[in-house]
């Protein structure tokens, strides 16, 4: 199977909201087998650009190419191509599952056959066969939210475009979203906009961070949580350490105290003073009981990037 | 496509109690003035068959009904169109359509046609009286399906002034409130001038009853006809416009 076929493809695309740019000269492109995260803070120019690539809105210029086609100038084609979740499943209320699906599997032009196949498919993946019977109203956010998943992938479009997908669940169906990312990342290309951090540390191969409409990064994750993780050291002490020993290792470029008798040391990428640390302690009889790589620090680049307050976790 | 759109559209009416009561209500409505145009035919009968060349059922009693039922129809379709478009912005559902591999002209002709359907039910309903009168009587087939088609010309035009005002809001009441006065107007426009001058004639030209009445009077004139595939095609041609618009932005 080849992983390099290229299924979106967005050309510095611009939108305005009256005067104020929503999404500005925003490039970038996605191949099968990938699972973009799409990261942000609100009202960075996430949903505007999901509406972009879905053919909601046009872009006031440049291009979007899905799967080849044009948006533009071949936008049936392009919209055949894909399916879109958008942040408010698109449900219509009055509608039991089944029905829905049916009319959102004729919209995509699924053969009349082949219809109630696609549903209990499209049904079993999203965890709705029990439900199929109920409408759509009365249903808990959460399968509404499935509800909307399963509208998305009922026609096995190439590129899916999920905005927001685990907004109203439970953890529990939080996981099950994920995996069900994950599989659906093997042979399509998946973009995932949230401001979840977990999210995009979770499903995603490559990230894209948007702050005021333009992209501060672009990076696979496997890269960024190398550069991001191996920077930063936690050490616990039973008593207290000297500072300036501890400065003064090699590659330790500042060391802050956390807590009482807790410090962080940021380090440089290539030189982790663990081993030096450690025996440090030993010699100075400092009692090291505690010694971690700082973890969760997407956060960190984040609220570096977008120059935010504290993100949303 | 289009079918798919107006099939989902005619049956989402009767998932909601709206187009029973619309129905319900019409019927009523209908009965009562039925009778009325019955009875005063009764009480004038006597009278008829002196004259040379006397005016029967149709002209007496199903010629106005259908009047009525125009009448009526007008205040029906803000309520039957407010939703089409305005509610599904408002729902955010009309993302469903817009993401879809489907033109704006399949959608709005699949929302006409869902709604063009209903109406066609109100009209078909609002026959069965008339038809009634053949138990005892005899209808003037011909005057009698003019005044059909001109109802159903009636209708269907403004089906599509109700689809075209519900493209340009997210609030169905807006858009209901939009469509009556609207309406309304059209319908009214005449009163002041009534053909006086040439821009009196132009105004009266306008008004949508003066090219029903004809309908109604067993006149069949194209250029009625013309008036309201002309007014309909153009509300369409708008509301596909108002659609496009929206997506680029303006």
């Amino acid at each position: 199977m080849t992983h390099s076929e290229v299924l979106v493809e967005a050309e510095t695309i611009t939108r305005f909201y009256g005067k104020t740019p929503a999404v500005a000269d925003v490039s970038f492109m996605i191949r099968r087998g990938e699972v973009l995260g799409f990261l942000g803070p609100n009202g960075a120019g996430k949903t505007t650009t999901m509406h972009m690539l879905s053919g909601n809105i046009a872009p006031l210029s440049g291009r979007v190419l899905i799967a080849g086609h044009n948006m533009r100038t071949e936008p049936k084609a392009a919209k055949a191509a894909l399916g879109y979740l958008p942040e408010h499943p698109p449900l219509y209320r009055e509608l039991t599952v089944d029905e829905y699906l049916d009319y959102c599997a004729a919209l995509h032009r699924i053969p009349r056959r082949q219809r109630r196949a696609a549903r209990e498919r499209a049904k079993a993946r999203c965890g709705l066969s029990e439900v199929g019977g109920r409408v759509t109203a009365n249903l808990s956010k959460g399968y509404q939210q499935r509800v909307g998943l399963a509208q998305a992938i009922i026609h096995e479009p190439p590129v899916i475009i999920l905005d927001e997908p685990t907004v109203g669940l439970d953890p529990i169906q939080i996981r099950e979203v994920r995996s069900l990312i994950r599989e659906l990342g093997q042979n399509h290309a998946v973009i995932l906009s949230t401001h979840i951090l977990s999210e995009v540390q979770a499903s995603c191969d490559r990230v894209q961070i948007i702050n005021k409409g333009r992209l501060v990064l672009n990076e696979s994750i496997h890269d960024l949580m190398r550069r991001v993780q191996s920077q930063a050291l936690i050490a616990a002490f039973r008593r207290g350490p000297d500072m300036a020993l501890i400065s003064g290792l090699p590659g330790v470029r500042a060391v802050t105290i956390v807590e009482e008798n807790r410090v962080r040391l940021l380090h440089e990428p290539d030189a982790d003073p663990t081993d030096a640390l450690v025996k440090l302690s030993m010699e100075q009889g400092w009692g090291l009981c505690e010694i971690n790589p700082e973890h969760s620090s997407l956060e960190n680049i984040f609220v570096e990037l977008t120059g935010e307050g504290e993100p949303t976790l | 496509m289009i079918r798919t759109i107006a099939w989902r559209e005619f049956r989402s009416l009767f998932l909601s109690p709206l187009a029973f009561v619309i129905l319900g209500i019409t019927q009523i409505i209908l009965a009562r003035l039925f009778l009325g145009h019955v009875n005063l035919f009764l009480m004038i009968q006597a009278r008829l068959v002196t004259l040379p060349n006397p005016p029967g059922l149709t002209t007496l009693v199903a010629a106005p009904l259908l009047g009525n039922a125009g009448v009526l129809l007008l205040f029906i379709t803000p309520l039957a169109t407010m939703r089409l478009v305005a509610d599904e912005r408002h729902n955010k559902t009309l993302t469903l359509l817009y993401s879809a591999p489907l033109s704006m002209t399949e959608i709005v002709l699949g929302k006409y046609l869902g709604i063009l359907m209903f109406f066609f039910l109100i009209v078909a309903l609002s026959l069965a009286m008339p038809l009634s009168l053949l138990i005892g009587g005899h209808i003037d087939w011909g005057m009698f399906l003019c005044g059909v088609l001109g109802l159903l010309l009636l209708s269907a035009t403004l089906a599509a002034i109700g689809l075209l005002i519900s493209t340009l809001t997210k609030y169905p009441a807006v858009a209901a409130m939009g469509t009556l006065g609207i309406l309304f107007l059209l319908w009214i426009i005449d009163y002041a001038g009534h053909g006086r001058g040439d821009g009196g004639k132009i105004v009266a030209y306008l008004s949508i009853v003066n090219h029903y009445e004809p309908f109604l009077r067993g006149l069949f004139n194209t250029s009625n006809v013309a008036y309201y595939v002309v007014l309909s095609v153009t509300c369409l041609l708008f509301s596909i416009r108002r659609l496009d618009a929206e997506r680029l932005g303006a």
